[in-house]
């Protein structure tokens, strides 16, 4: 397969699914860190009240601003996925990318204070999806592409759109 | 020892002095964790017949072993105290997001002692402890402490459990809440934190849990994961699930105070109705799926500003049909009231619905609810005084802060038939007129609360012994399912997911997570060990004999009146007699309800068997008299 821009998967999460569970969390520090720890994961869950729940992991931007931001070019994203790889031994744990990135989806790694986020499970012996997407109960969780996204909430729009048209038209009918 | 801790942490908030002890082993594997850590911390370092409010009375926070991993229904905490309410063993186990802090913060349990000069919080970083002051938290809810805090954190991965206004009013029913709405339950412990001085304990912990067999565990709970997502929808959420209909179909929805067992509202209140019209989410705690939670909003007149609340099942019988309440917006806004003043839904319901009973049949005045109309089904009068309570405003707000007994001996006259309470513990809305074997069950609970120390009002729902008597073999099985809750309890596996473990479940469970073999036989006698060691403590306080196994005089002695196949059930008390002997002999307890020699040292307890000489000389020197 050619490589190309428009085929990179991320990780992302439907806030109307995500219940807020931190499944994710726990998985992604078991599959990556083998231990259990939140503060070791890649995708990190926010619950707002109890009604917003979301889970956010790295967008593999086009112009990935913590790359641009590393002063001491220690992250480079991979050309054919998108993923943000990090040179341990450059980093120096300054921090500038985690504040820099839009989405909070880099952090500074508990024991080895390095910059470190989603490799989506590239770096361990898993197979297929990334294991967060594979152990979500809600399928909240997905790995798509961009294009992907795109063409749902163009359906999904289309979809109420449509739906609210038949409503009021049923409604004209009734009062006929 | 993985996935434990390996530390007990000790406060002393008079003296400011901090100590941690290490757990061992042999201590790990006698007791768990949770609830079963509980108790046996809280004989360790309490003294017979010190008060519940007594600085020294010690408040224990306990993880379980499963606190901090992967796996559903496993993410909880409990605290354990002598509760206000009861006198005897106070209790209550909660899922969420606290738990799993402080295991990582590196405790398998908390003991605090003592109380603060001035209103505090505890602050757990890792290692670092520290007293700060909650002067500006006082009357707060815990939402709103859980806010204040991470601000002044700048962390919001700090996860806080605290108490209310009601706890720091002493509130005997004030319960702890984490999470913001996370609620600890039964038995008052709010209140004991409240008489610390203690507004909250604020936690971050950053360390590892680590399992003994990694892959095999992985493995394992993966086949626990595919089991839940199996499990019919129904099995899920009670909240959610037929079982109001099903509770008023069997005449036993607990309606009015128990002046009827059917409510005519029960379509208006249902799981059907809630969901169509309030429901806006179904959330879980951590790492569970089960998604049992259904978030509530209500938006419609007359609670003009969006009510959020989660809502559970107990407190909706007890804020609904026991108060005669058939209004969900009602409903939704008292819980989210009780919540922010960190209180227990069922108590407060029972008490209201007690105070209600009263004023119907002129045993309180006019005059002493500060005319407030108290009907039954008045949705003004239950908000109004939840408000009050949570308060201690005023004369009826402050008697009903202390629970339908102490309240009953206030008023005098004839409220104390009116209390329906076991061990001084309110009922929660089951009733138990018709379901028989639940009214068993309920009676012999060391907590007071026997649909969470052995769930015996599922037996008779579910038909699996015949609910309209009390069956002849039915001590052994209360025994099978107390040494099922203790175990659960212990682990902390949340009590909602029972169907999803078998014993041989939990026995691997334990084992991969913690590597500390063990067995089937052994892991129900840690089911047994703690009830036998709650019953001692209880005797200790001079709450724990036959005497106190009993029920409320409305359901041994107001049959019935709804017209039914249930009309005129009632529980004679030759019968329930009868049972208790029957469950005293499964038990291996004398027929004054102490724990023989015998039996104590089958179960470990062999060391505090001194408990038990001297409590049948003195039964025997009572039986003399």
């Amino acid at each position: 397969m050619v490589d190309r821009h428009q085929d990179r998967k991320l990780v992302v999460s439907d806030p109307e699914k995500c219940s807020g569970c931190s499944i994710c969390e726990y998985v992604c520090s078991m599959v990556n860190e083998k231990t259990f720890n939140p503060n070791k994961s890649r995708i990190r869950v926010i619950r707002m009240g109890m009604l917003a729940n979301v889970a956010v992991s790295c967008r593999k931007c086009e112009d990935p601003v913590c790359v641009a931001s590393c002063p001491k070019n220690a992250l480079s994203q991979e050309e054919s996925t998108g993923i943000i790889r990090v040179n341990e031994h450059a980093c120096t744990g300054c921090g500038w990318c985690v504040g820099a990135c839009t989405f909070g989806a880099l952090n500074l790694h508990p024991d080895k204070k390095v910059a470190y986020t989603c490799n989506s499970c590239t770096d361990t012996d898993s197979n297929g999806e990334p294991q967060c997407v594979q152990w979500c109960p809600e399928e909240a969780l997905q790995y798509v592409t961009a294009e992907t996204l795109a063409q749902r909430a163009r359906q999904k729009i289309v979809t109420q759109l449509l739906e609210a048209h038949e409503t009021s038209k049923e409604k004209e009918e009734n009062k006929q | 020892m993985d996935a434990y801790a390996g530390k007990i942490l000790h406060v002393n908030l008079t003296s400011g002095q901090i100590r941690t002890e290490n757990l061992d082993e042999r201590t790990a594997k006698l007791y768990l964790g949770g609830v079963g850590l509980g108790v046996n911390l809280l004989m360790e370092h309490s003294k017979p017949g010190r008060d519940a409010f007594d600085p020294d009375n010690p408040l224990i926070y306990c993880t379980g072993p499963l606190s901090g991993i992967l796996g559903p229904a496993g993410n909880g905490y409990a605290v354990v105290s002598k509760s206000p309410l009861t006198g005897g063993v106070g209790e209550g186990q909660v899922q969420s997001f606290f738990g799993s802090e402080l295991k990582r913060a590196g405790y398998d349990a908390l003991v605090i002692k003592g109380k603060a000069s001035a209103l505090s919080y505890l602050w757990i970083d890792d290692d670092e402890i520290e007293l700060r002051g909650a002067q500006h938290f006082k009357g707060s809810s815990v939402r709103e402490v859980g806010q204040k805090i991470c601000d002044e954190m700048g962390d919001f991965s700090v996860r806080v459990s605290g108490i209310g206004e009601a706890g720091e009013k002493l509130c005997r029913f004030a319960t702890i809440i984490s999470d913001e709405d996370h609620t600890v339950g039964r038995t008052g412990l709010g209140a004991v934190m409240g008489s610390k001085n203690l507004k909250a304990i604020a936690v971050r912990g950053t360390h590892d849990v680590n399992v003994a067999n990694f892959e095999s565990f992985v493995q394992f709970v993966k086949t626990l994961y595919e089991r839940v997502k199996n499990l019919e929808p129904n099995k899920r959420s009670p909240i959610a699930s037929k079982n109001l209909l099903e509770l008023n179909s069997l005449s036993a929805l607990a309606t009015r105070n128990w002046n009827n067992s059917t409510f005519e509202g029960v379509e208006k209140i249902n799981a059907a109705y809630l969901n169509d019209r309030y429901v806006k989410r179904a959330i879980g705690c951590a790492t569970c799926e089960m998604n049992c939670n259904r978030v509530a909003v209500v938006s419609d007149v007359p609670f003009k500003d969006d009510v959020v609340a989660r809502l559970d099942f107990d407190c909706l019988l007890s804020l609904g049909p026991l108060c005669g309440v058939d209004r969900l917006d009602a409903i939704v806004k008292a819980t989210s009231l009780i919540n922010d003043y960190g209180m227990d839904c069922v108590s407060v319901g029972a008490v209201i619905a007690f105070a209600m009973d009263l004023y119907e049949h002129g045993i309180i005045t006019n005059e002493q609810t500060s005319g407030v109309d108290l009907r039954f089904g008045n949705v003004d009068a239950l908000i109004d005084l939840i408000n009050k309570i949570g308060k201690r405003d005023g004369w009826l707000g402050d008697v009903l802060a202390e629970g339908v007994v102490r309240a009953a001996e206030v008023i005098g006259g004839e409220a104390v038939k009116f209390a329906c309470h076991v061990k001084c513990l309110e009922l929660p809305g089951y009733d138990l007129r018709v379901l028989k074997n639940a009214a068993l069950g309920f009676s012999v609970a060391f907590s007071g609360d026997g649909h969470l120390r052995n769930g015996a009002e599922l037996l008779d729902i579910k038909g699996k012994v015949d609910h309209s008597k009390i069956e002849s073999d039915i001590g052994s099985i209360l025994v099978a399912e107390s040494q099922r809750y203790n175990v659960l309890d212990s682990l902390i596996l949340c009590k909602l997911s029972p169907e999803v473990y078998t014993w041989k479940d939990l026995v691997d469970y334990y084992m991969l997570a913690t590597g500390i073999q063990v067995t089937e036989d052994e892991l129900r006698q840690v089911g047994d060990r703690v009830e036998n060691l709650a019953r001692l403590f209880n005797i200790l306080e001079g709450k724990g004999t036959r005497d106190y196994d009993d029920l409320p005089y409305k359901i041994k002695n107001c049959p019935v009146s709804d017209e039914g196949s249930e009309k005129g059930a009632v529980v004679v008390d030759d019968e329930l007699q009868l049972g208790i002997d029957n469950y005293y002999v499964a038990c291996g307890w004398t027929a004054d309800g102490i724990p023989t020699v015998d039996r104590l040292k089958q179960v470990g307890l062999g060391n505090l068997a001194y408990i038990s000489e001297s409590a049948i000389k003195v039964a025997r020197a009572q039986g003399i008299n």
